[in-house]
């Protein structure tokens, strides 16, 4: 599914600029009141027509940078451009007006339909609550469940504990379809289903991708489903971007030590990539209290004193592709890693 | 968990001036001068004088309020329009009588509602279940006050074995005297504390015992000690809450109770107050009883958390 | 749409609705549970029946219940055609307990229908809202909670007085508290699940999400509750009446007469607890329909 992207420069679809929010944490009456760093300062943008993915572990920031793009919850700084214009500010788009051509699908496919709402209401309540007439709602709710493989005479007047959870599912793409959106965002939309299922709507999805001329933003932990749908792929860390680029570049040639490791961690179904020792040592760092300078230093095998004293930049490698870029210290000519050598002449992964 | 413990007592101050808010409120509201309700209508002039400066009733509405407040935290709750004495004496003597009552029944309700829940429980399904639901709901649905009439009807208009009205000789019950006036009374108030209490422990113990030891049990036919102690700590905090909520409604609620037996406590005391509009006596007994109702609170809170470390919030 | 599919596209969508396989909602599952549940089905018939016999109190009554001769007194059932007796100023108990329930009802249930409404809105918006809203209204019930609910309606009732709508002011006033407690909590509950978030992007504001998305989902637990309220709010207006701070004399109401009725306990003890069966029956089939309808919410979908 991997199209490559080779038109000329044009303006991006989405745009996200410093996004941060960090959550307050109750705690002691007195004292220092601590956060939860969940995103800090995270840029990156999305080009029309493609499939971003956005990996990352349990308590990377994605799932809050998914409801920072869709303003589900309002960033501490940083802001989110829209084709173009900025939203919930002065002379951008309202939140209203950016539902009318972004929308998301959720990772539970139970919890995100109300259980009293028959699925055609719950379809057609978007299109209505945007002014579309009752009548013209419904009909739109009935003819998108017929697109998405569900016959509207069994399913439209059905409710959600009487579906299965790739039904459910489904009706949630039919749901964020009714907007007409141009950008879907899908917050771990095939985790919790099983695979086989999983690959129905991957392929559902890939199909209505070109039907409806879509944009994806695609978050997921599962490293081979994102592989399988991405154009383009960003790697997440403790509320923080480590790598950007290309799918494939990232796959066979991860530079980041995070993405390395992660990658490492695959199973292969190649018998002669075994892994005998795991690949990241350490615990997880505590997201109330992260490390300074590069977060990753503490499990990472590279570790040198400036990782403790700077945060690293995104950078490409010299000589490389523009597009794809590591924070990493080791890339950085100005921060003068001591082991900077070894990486420049490393060996791309093998598939 | 200090800090927890200290954060709740702190948390009480402004609930507590809530409320000293809301009976003050009430008074000012009440219908008539609020000078007639709180001055003795027979007082010779300098008490009255004494008495209008002391709650500043020509003065504007916060300033008597923070007047009476003052008065309140200082010990002093006011003279009864009705005999002319300081409040405070004749509501301690009150509020003690209305423990002698509140404590057994509590003790009686407790310990038969935790009993017949957890029989209830055990025998879920059963007709030793439904029977005892059955006894926990119309303990629940009874008017505990007819109760009580119904109870002298039998004991002591029929059959005269308990006496129907009083207390009988004060202090602390020791002799038949005093424990026969005590036993009406005291079954009376505890239906209400055990029906709610057995229908929580069963929904609780239910709760429990269907999350994990369903096999064990089936297999083991019987409860062993140690698996009644896991229940009996998982049940623990909500049924302390409850116990301490029950507790609290005693305290306030045995009014009707104590009008059915005559019985000399709190109830009593609030009873006559009502009836001879004497407002100074009314609200400051309402003050206490709430204030220990707060109190209560506290304790079970602390308690809760003391037993389940999740409840430290 | 002009590009052409396969399958014709159904011009009447409401047709296609209408022709559609009808799906079972929770409260049609709700229904059938009910219509199943036999006890519930008998209890609900019983309080239909009290409340036909207060609203035709004046057709079935026997006599009238404010008068009677003191010569008849404290007489007991079926003396002269007194079905149950007469009371301490000889009026017909019978007919006093027809016309009392109208009043006995009136105090026990309006204060829960209107607790239920003030009440329900309010927790409904603190649970949503969360944050300074929140902490607001729940800081402002927490200090109505600092009293036992009876204190609170003496309070009430002993301070500014008597008479049936004072009764009704205190109950209220009595029950929000809890119903308050309970609807945030539930709501607050709501508001975490997922199809909230969804209807959030929609853009549809405030009131719409709570309207379509938040009150069917919470009503069910907050009319539980509610059903059960009922049940103490008749044992607490008719103790009001009790003590004297309910319904004056010489209107017929079951606490009061209750109350009327103690002195005839060394006459005829059986008398005196007539109101209290009153009482006990119509609190115990509120009692027994609430967990009716609880069991019957109970359905896992």
């Amino acid at each position: 599914m991997s199209t490559a992207i080779d038109q000329p420069r044009q303006r991006p679809l989405l745009v996200a600029n410093d996004l941060r929010k960090h959550f307050p944490l109750k705690g002691k009456l007195f004292g220092k009141k601590s956060v939860v760093q969940a995103v800090d300062d995270i840029s990156f943008e999305v080009h029309k027509g493609e499939t971003l993915g956005i990996v990352g572990e349990s308590g990377c920031g994605k799932s809050t940078t998914a409801r920072l793009l869709l303003h589900l919850i309002p960033p501490d700084a940083g802001e989110v451009v829209f084709d173009g214009k900025a939203v919930a500010k002065p002379d951008g788009i309202t939140p209203n007006a950016l539902y009318r051509q972004m929308q998301m699908v959720f990772q539970d496919s139970y919890a995100s339909l109300n259980p009293r709402l028959s699925i055609a209401q719950s379809i057609a309540f978007g299109p209505i609550v945007q002014g579309v007439p009752r009548k013209e709602a419904l009909d739109r709710a009935v003819s998108l469940l017929e697109r998405v493989g569900l016959a509207p005479s069994i399913y439209a007047n059905r409710y959600p504990h009487e579906l299965s959870g790739g039904q459910r599912q489904r009706v949630n793409i039919s749901r964020a379809l009714a907007f007409e959106p141009k950008l879907l965002v899908l917050d771990e939309a095939v985790s919790a289903l099983d695979k086989s299922v999983e690959a129905q709507v991957l392929n559902l999805l890939g199909e209505i991708k070109s039907a409806f001329d879509l944009t994806y933003v695609f978050i997921s932990h599962d490293l081979s489903v994102v592989r399988y749908i991405s154009d383009r792929v960003m790697v997440m860390y403790l509320g923080k971007v480590v790598e950007i680029g290309p799918v494939d570049a990232i796959y066979r040639a991860p530079r980041h030590p995070y993405t390395q490791a992660l990658l490492a961690a695959m199973p292969s179904m190649s018998p002669r990539r075994r892994t005998e020792k795991a690949p990241l040592s350490g615990d997880p760092p505590n997201p109330i209290d992260p490390p300074s300078g590069c977060r990753f230093r503490t499990r990472c095998p590279f570790a040198a004193p400036v990782c403790a004293e700077k945060p690293p930049r995104l950078v490409t490698q010299a000589g490389e592709d523009p597009s794809h870029r590591a924070a990493c210290h080791l890339y950085d000519p100005v921060a003068a890693h001591p082991r900077a050598q070894e990486v420049r002449h490393a060996q791309p992964l093998s598939a | 968990m200090e800090i927890f413990i200290l954060r709740r007592v702190l948390y009480a101050v402004p609930i507590l001036l809530g409320v000293s808010i809301v009976i003050f409120g009430l008074v000012q509201l009440s219908p008539g001068d609020v000078a007639d309700l709180l001055i003795p209508p027979e007082a010779p002039k300098e008490v009255a004088e004494q008495l209008r400066q002391k709650f500043g009733l020509d003065r504007p509405v916060y300033e008597q309020y923070l007047l009476w407040l003052g008065n309140l935290l200082q010990g002093d709750l006011g003279v009864s329009i009705f005999s002319n004495q300081p409040v405070l004496g004749s509501l301690t003597s009150a509020i003690g009588n209305t423990m002698k009552l509140a404590v057994p029944a509590a003790i009686l309700g407790f310990a038969l509602g935790i009993i017949l829940g957890a029989l209830a429980a055990v025998g879920r399904g059963g007709w030793l279940d439904k029977l005892l639901s059955g006894i926990a709901i119309t303990g629940v649905s009874l008017p505990h006050y007819w109760v009580g009439i119904v109870l002298v009807a039998i004991f002591s208009v029929t059959y005269n074995v308990l006496p129907a009205q009083g207390m009988g000789p004060g202090g602390v019950p020791t002799g038949w005297e005093q424990i026969k006036h005590l036993i009406l009374p005291v079954v009376t108030l505890s239906l209400i504390p055990m029906g709610v209490v057995s229908r929580l422990v069963r929904a609780s113990v239910l709760e429990i015992i269907n999350q994990e030891f369903i096999t064990t049990l089936h297999a083991k036919g019987l409860l062993s000690g140690r698996v009644l102690l896991h229940i009996a700590k998982n049940a623990a905090p909500s049924v302390l809450a409850v116990m301490g909520l029950q507790f609290g409604y005693l305290l306030g609620g045995s009014i009707l109770v104590e009008t059915v037996f005559n019985w000399p406590g709190s109830g009593n005391l609030m009873n006559l107050a009502i009836f001879r509009r004497d407002v100074p006596v009314l609200s400051a007994t309402i003050l206490a009883l709430a204030t220990l109702f707060v109190l209560i609170n506290i304790l079970v809170d602390v308690l809760q958390a003391l037993i389940d470390p999740r409840m430290r919030r | 749409m002009t590009t052409a599919h396969a399958a014709p596209v159904p011009t009447d969508v409401e047709q296609v609705l209408a022709r559609a396989q009808q799906g079972i909602g929770y409260w049609g599952r709700v229904w059938e549970r009910l219509r199943a549940d036999k006890v519930t089905l008998v209890v609900t018939a019983v309080l239909i029946a009290i409340v036909l016999m207060a609203v035709f109190a004046p057709l079935i009554a026997t006599h009238d219940p404010m008068t009677g001769s003191i010569l008849g007194r404290l007489k007991g059932f079926g003396y002269q055609g007194h079905l149950l007796g007469t009371d301490e100023t000889g009026r017909d108990i019978f007919s006093r307990l027809l016309f009392g329930a109208r009043l006995t009802l009136v105090s026990g249930v309006l204060p829960v229908v209107f607790a239920l409404i003030i009440g329900g809105l309010l927790g409904v918006v603190a649970g949503y809202f969360r944050g300074g809203v929140n902490t607001l209204i729940m800081r402002s019930m927490d200090v109505l909670y600092a009293f036992p609910s009876i204190l609170l309606a003496i309070a009430i009732c002993g301070i500014l007085g008597s008479g049936l709508e004072n009764t009704i002011l205190a109950l209220t006033i009595t029950f929000i508290p809890p119903i308050v407690r309970i609807s945030e909590t539930v709501t607050a509950q709501v508001r975490t699940l997922d199809f909230v978030d969804a209807a959030r992007i929609s853009g549809a504001n405030s009131a719409t999400i709570m309207r379509f998305h938040v009150l069917n989902n919470v009503l069910g637990p907050i009319l539980i509750y509610t059903t059960s309220l009922i049940s103490i709010a008749i044992i607490l207006a008719a103790g009001l009446s009790f003590l004297g701070l309910g319904v004056t004399p010489p209107d017929a109401e079951w606490g009061l007469m209750l109350n009327n009725l103690r002195q005839a306990i060394w006459v005829d003890p059986v008398l005196a607890a007539v109101p209290g069966v009153a009482i006990f029956i119509t609190s115990m089939s509120f009692n027994l329909m609430s967990d009716g309808l609880r069991q019957a919410m109970d359905v896992r979908v």
